[in-house]
């Protein structure tokens, strides 16, 4: 009788506490040897928590981790990078003034000076590179490679400890299509030199294309392990929330009115001087959803907040509703009397003021409408009815115009930025990323909103990195690389493919 | 021509002895602050390894043993700055203010409990202050020209702790980017959260850098007390660890340029000196006062104007609590 192949890894009944929140509730997961495993859930359902203590970067509050069948005692990251576990951080843990090569050495120099560990490293980087397709320039600042490069630094990071089972958080997050892909290419050629994988993500397409197996976790808990081959998306996605979820927008054809926005030859510097938008025409008509599909730091986001007024215009005429706004541009507050409507991009940052109250929030930007005021302080009664019914309308939990932003999950703080901004009748909505983070449920109350404001002959302007978010949710999508527009796609039946090498500016339209 | 060379070279000389201490402090501070810990102590530091240098050295009639309670001194309170800040996450700038305003305090108060002299330590006779190191050959040189003077105006008698300064910018720029411990040192300022996931203790390697701080900051006390002067003075420091800080960040958090930046503060110091009561041509006399300011003149100028982007390490200044 052959014995049993103990699983890579495995937890038994894992509990972790934060305060009083229940971040893992008696997580049992197994992850046979070479295999790719998934691990899917809404944000806070607790599996970048599993796997931070699978690393030893967090401390369980019980349970068991078990390695090749053994158990193991997992005090730090130390303890599990000898276990042979090497983990891929959603945030990557890199120094960003070191080279690639001292980025590999941290913590793994082989000696008390450098000169040795330095040229063992070279020579084991160059043979890492080569049977896996993991190439860097390793004398290069890990500050100054793409992302895409920044990832494969910390797959090498792992491999050059000797790890047999890597853990990624959510890799595909910061990726354009083509990264992904290449980065799929590395971990199927890992899975198939006897590696285990194991990948955290929210993305249900990543689970059905990559993996073999799936931990479907909910609030703390593990709701389902299955193989991938018996199921699909919709069954996952109705797993990860607890009901049916639509996952496709579902809207009608547009019916664009009146140009509300025109933009003709608009130049944008960023704050440090550099040119970020090179010359950028569109136009805007009512009643229409305009997506921006780039690869993120193409000028996007400096477009989008030019029109918002945070940053002026270097150049170029802009119209809104045919007026011709000054050549400089304009500042945020003078186009929200001209009714333009801004969610911005970072809503931690630009969109919330996160130490204050939720009804102080809503109402950022209109403290002196008078509805708001009595004749000497705010009106804290009205500015919190206002607040309630938001929240009522967008469903944003908890209910309590008093906890400070920062209480909110990402969700709720995203749906807190776009009842201010949707709820005051824009003429013209400019939107950054409407669902970073945010989860599948609220994913889709977003996107109705959106459609249904669009319906109402709202002219909207949406920038997203989401591919399948600008396809499903524009009514013409332009592509935008490196400051300009490069072409522009019909959204029904658009070619990912295409679309994916114009983003990396490699196809014109 | 004879004289101007004994001018520039009495210049020189007084340059060295007062950059002494504040590359000494100034490389002290560089330690702490690429691991990520601010070091605004470093004033408080240097004062305290000053009077305890000074009070062993008296004590016991030993330099070496004066030298060793300064860096015991200095240590202490870069323990006491570890404890606030790296153990606990407190505030490094109130922590480093909180140091500097009880060094002030409480060396004058030891002084005067201990020696009754109104907060002095008394004179240290030569036997009690750390020796200066004669050097071969300074009366076969002697009659070259220019060489000769040079030799024996700067490199004869200097003292044991000037050479230590001097040596320990090479060794700190290769400890810094040569060895392992360096390496660590820099990412654990720049990237914690890295060091942590490389399975490397944050916390460990900031109490190291502060150990070397402490060290590093009491030999600077111990050079002002017992080595360039004979005894503790209330205030003695007078701002050089400020002056010190000053120039790390002017040479950019990096050894070389931070010497440079330490001698080009000592010169303006010596500089000023040898104005006092001189007068200029055009000007005439220019009041003490005016020229006192000038070191200080010159920091904000070249801090303000000069620097050009300082970028510190990136993690300065912020304690390290692991995100969920």
């Amino acid at each position: 009788m052959p014995v049993p192949v103990p699983p890579a890894l495995e937890t038994r009944a894992v509990n972790k506490w934060f305060g009083a929140n229940h971040a893992n509730r008696d997580v049992s997961l197994s992850v046979p040897k070479g295999t790719i495993h998934g691990i899917v859930g809404e944000n806070g359902a607790g599996k970048s928590t599993i796997m931070s203590i699978v690393y030893g970067y967090l401390q369980p509050d019980g349970g068991e981790i078990l390695v090749d069948g053994r158990a193991l005692a997992v005090r730090g990251p130390r303890d599990a990078l000898a276990a042979g576990i090497g983990m891929v951080h959603q945030h990557f843990m890199l120094v960003d003034p070191f080279t690639v090569l001292e980025n590999v050495l941290l913590g793994a120099e082989g000696g008390w000076t450098l000169t040795r560990g330095m040229a063992r490293a070279r020579a084991e980087l160059t043979r890492l590179a080569r049977d896996y397709g993991l190439e860097v320039e390793l004398d290069r600042p890990v500050g100054d490679l793409p992302v895409g490069a920044q990832q494969r630094v910390e797959i090498l990071k792992a491999l050059y400890r000797g790890a047999d089972i890597l853990i990624l958080d959510e890799p595909t997050g910061v990726l354009t299509p083509q990264e992904a892909d290449h980065l799929f290419r590395i971990l199927r050629a890992l899975r198939d030199q006897g590696k285990t994988l194991v990948i955290i993500t929210h993305k249900l397409r990543e689970i059905m294309e990559l993996t073999d197996n799936v931990t479907v976790m909910r609030r703390g808990e593990v709701v389902a392990n299955v193989r991938t081959a018996d199921t699909d998306k919709e069954r996952l996605a109705e797993l990860m929330v607890g009901r049916k979820v639509q996952l496709r927008v579902d809207k009608r054809p547009a019916r664009p009115g009146a140009e509300v926005l025109a933009v003709e030859g608009l130049r944008v510097r960023d704050p440090s001087g550099a040119e970020r938008v090179r010359g950028v025409d569109l136009r805007v008509r009512a009643g229409e959803i305009v997506g921006i599909a780039g690869v993120s730091g193409n000028g996007q986001s400096e477009l989008l907040e030019a029109l918002g007024g945070m940053l002026p215009f270097a150049g170029g005429r802009v119209r809104l509703h045919g007026q011709e706004l000054p050549s400089g541009g304009l500042d945020a507050r003078s186009l929200r009397g001209l009714g333009v409507g801004h969610v911005p991009e970072d809503r931690q940052r630009v969109g919330l003021v996160t130490g204050f109250s939720a009804d102080e929030n809503a109402i950022l930007g209109h403290h002196d409408d008078p509805a708001y005021n009595g004749r000497l302080l705010l009106d804290r009664r009205a500015v919190r009815a206002r607040c309630e019914a938001e929240m009522e309308a967008y469903d944003v939990r908890p209910r309590d115009p008093r906890l400070p932003a920062s209480g909110f999950s990402g969700g709720n703080q995203q749906k807190i930025v776009l009842a201010r901004e949707m709820e005051r009748n824009p003429g013209l909505l400019l939107v950054g990323q409407p669902t970073r983070g945010v989860d599948i449920g609220a994913i889709e109350f977003i996107h109705r909103r959106l459609v249904a404001l669009r319906d109402e002959g709202k002219a909207i302007l949406l920038v997203s990195v989401e591919l399948d978010e600008i396809l499903g949710l524009s009514d013409r999508v332009l592509v935008m690389f490196d400051g300009r527009i490069v072409g522009e796609v019909d959204p029904a039946g658009a070619d990912e493919r295409r679309l994916g090498l114009m983003m990396a500016g490699a196809a014109a339209g | 021509m004879e004289d101007a060379l004994t001018t520039a070279l009495l210049l020189l000389d007084a340059t060295i002895r007062v950059a002494t201490p504040l590359v000494l402090a100034a490389l002290a501070g560089l330690y702490s602050e690429r691991a990520g810990v601010v070091d605004i102590g470093l004033e408080g530091k240097m004062l305290t390894g000053a009077f305890f240098a000074a009070a062993a050295a008296y004590v016991t009639g030993d330099p070496w043993l004066g030298l060793l309670a300064g860096m015991a001194g200095g240590l202490a309170l870069a323990l006491v700055h570890g404890f606030a800040c790296v153990t606990h996450g407190g505030n490094q700038v109130v922590s480093g203010m909180a140091i500097n305003i009880l060094a002030i305090g409480l060396a004058p108060t030891l002084a005067f409990a201990w020696f009754a002299q109104g907060g002095q330590t008394p004179m240290l006779p030569g036997s009690a202050r750390l020796p200066q190191i004669p050097m071969p050959g300074v009366e076969a040189l002697g009659g070259i020209p220019v060489l000769g003077p040079v030799y024996r105006e700067l490199v004869d008698d200097t003292n044991l702790l000037v050479w230590a300064a001097l040596a320990a910018v090479p060794v700190t720029h290769w400890v810094l980017f040569r060895s392992r411990f360096g390496l660590r040192l820099r990412a654990v300022g720049e990237s914690p959260a890295a060091v942590d996931t490389a399975g490397l203790s944050v916390a460990g390697l900031r109490y190291k850098a502060l150990v070397i701080s402490g060290l590093l900051t009491g030999m600077a006390g111990a050079y002002l007390s017992i080595a360039h002067g004979a005894g503790f003075v209330r205030d003695m420091t007078a701002g050089k660890g400020y002056l010190a800080l000053a120039a790390l960040i002017f040479g950019k958090w990096r050894p070389w340029p931070t010497l440079f930046a330490c001698l080009l503060f000592a010169f303006t110091d010596a500089l000023q000196v040898r104005l006092q009561g001189v007068p200029l041509p055009w000007i005439g006399v220019i009041p003490v006062q005016f020229i006192q300011m000038l070191p200080y003149l010159l920091t904000v100028l070249l801090l303000a104007g000069f620097v050009g982007r300082a970028v510190a390490p990136k993690a300065s200044g912020v304690p390290y609590v692991k995100e969920r």
